[in-house]
């Protein structure tokens, strides 16, 4: 089971190139989650104590308003990492996240994790740089979408 | 050094300065401002075989008494007789031609410009990847593609789109997806709960499709900044500058080279493009005054 786990951490691109050593310590904070369409996974403000790589499935990141319908932002979808705020203070979600299909994943325990890279400030660093990748990436297409291009061309 | 009569001479297939009298034979609605138009020439007016175009090459259209636009041709390469032009009523010149009914006369001058590599992805992957209206001028490269699947290997459509009921050719991605060994990723950019699909920029499709960048081709239309984007991303999972391609689009007037109004640093547009390799323009993208 730890080396299926193992096997799947250095698929994923964030956590591909770690040491054996490493992989096998973030392994033994993971483990396996299913959730069915529709299934709420997180909601704001809930406190953020871990991520998910997905292994299958779709789940949209949302924000509700009242009296609103929910405005789905961004989808994720297999080999995509769900969820940074376990990463940041105050270690709140600041979106809901639900599965729009069945969802397989892998969840992290995020406190583990943090208690780790504390001690060992390497990994931190290393995760630390794989975590910013992700979250730059995310935040040059949120930027796109803000652009509204197709909408008026630049 | 060109020879002057090399510089004048237009591309294979390139049109004069005369339109061509066409009919419209077809009109109907993609979106709410985007509509497709099926023409047809008028009497034997034009000659046998003018309609033949490469996927990636425009006209320019005419709307009597309007103005004339460079529009991309839309439709099939193989289908001759029937010229096919997808367009986003944006100005007058455009309004003028969603306004046009069946039987009413359409100038074409045309085909310009360059076109999409097809030969040069045989054997290998290729990813499309269009946003908005930029679907259209890579449809005629899609159905080349279609109609020799086994020639390529992985093909790939990336399709962004503003909201769900902006996207065009919608029965036709389906198909493309269900019938013919394409796989067709579509995202929006805003949308609402009763949406299924995905949600995000184009580019987050770029990772998702099963191309092997090290090898693949590119071929990206839409607006300009998607396109700079798109092929950074392209970049970073192993494609090469030469085997990314876009169409880029400019204020296009003669079509042929000569009144310089689509000049884009050392290139006409509308003669050595609008297809360029991605090395090609690359640093000229980035210049504000281009």
């Amino acid at each position: 089971m730890m080396r299926d786990m193992t096997a799947l951490l250095r698929a994923s691109p964030v956590f591909a190139g770690l040491e054996e050593g490493e992989l096998a310590f973030i392994s033994g904070c993971g483990w396996n989650v299913h959730f069915r369409e529709g299934d709420t996974i997180f909601k704001f403000g809930e406190p953020a104590d871990r991520f998910f790589v997905l292994r299958g499935g779709t789940v949209g990141i949302e924000i509700r308003a009242p009296g609103r319908p929910a405005r789905r932002l961004e989808t994720l979808g297999e080999g995509e990492v769900l969820g940074w705020s376990w990463l940041f203070p105050p270690y709140t979600w600041q979106f809901d996240a639900r599965a729009l299909t069945d969802v397989r994943a892998t969840a992290f325990d995020g406190t583990c994790l943090r208690d780790k890279c504390d001690a060992d400030p390497r990994l931190g660093y290393e995760l630390m740089k794989r975590f910013a990748g992700i979250v730059t990436a995310r935040l040059q297409s949120a930027r796109m979408q803000l652009l509204d291009l197709y909408g008026h061309p630049l | 050094m060109d020879t002057p009569s090399e510089v004048a001479v237009p591309r294979p297939g390139g049109g004069t300065l005369l339109p061509r009298p066409y009919r419209v034979r077809r009109r109907w609605d993609e979106t709410q401002d985007t509509f497709t138009m099926e023409l047809e020439p008028i009497g034997d007016a034009v000659e046998p075989g003018a309609d033949a175009f490469r996927p990636g090459q425009f006209n320019m259209l005419y709307a009597f008494g309007v103005g004339e636009v460079p529009i991309s041709i839309s439709g099939d390469p193989a289908d001759a007789g029937r010229l096919v032009h997808t367009i986003r009523a944006v100005g007058p010149a455009t309004e003028a031609l969603r306004r046009a009914k069946a039987g009413d006369a359409v100038g074409v001058r045309g085909p310009f410009g360059s076109w999409w590599p097809v030969e040069e992805a045989e054997g290998r992957d290729l990813v499309f990847i269009a946003g908005g209206i930029g679907l259209p001028p890579l449809r005629p490269a899609l159905y080349q593609v279609l109609a020799q699947r086994e020639r390529f290997g992985r093909v790939a459509l990336l399709y962004g789109a503003r909201r769900p009921e902006e996207m065009v050719f919608v029965p036709e991605l389906r198909r493309w997806r269900s019938e013919l060994h394409l796989d067709v990723l579509v995202t929006v950019d805003r949308a609402t709960e009763s949406w299924k699909g995905d949600v995000g920029f184009v580019t987050q499709l770029i990772r998702r499709a099963p191309v092997d960048g090290t090898g693949a081709l590119a071929m990206i239309c839409g607006p300009e900044l998607m396109m700079r984007f798109a092929a950074q991303e392209l970049t970073k999972i192993g494609f090469s500058d030469d085997r990314i391609h876009v169409s880029l689009e400019r204020n296009m007037k003669c079509g042929v080279g000569l009144c310089g109004h689509c000049q884009f640093g050392p290139s006409f547009v509308c003669l050595d493009g609008p297809v360029y390799r991605f090395g090609e323009v690359r640093a000229a993208l980035t210049v504000e005054e281009l």
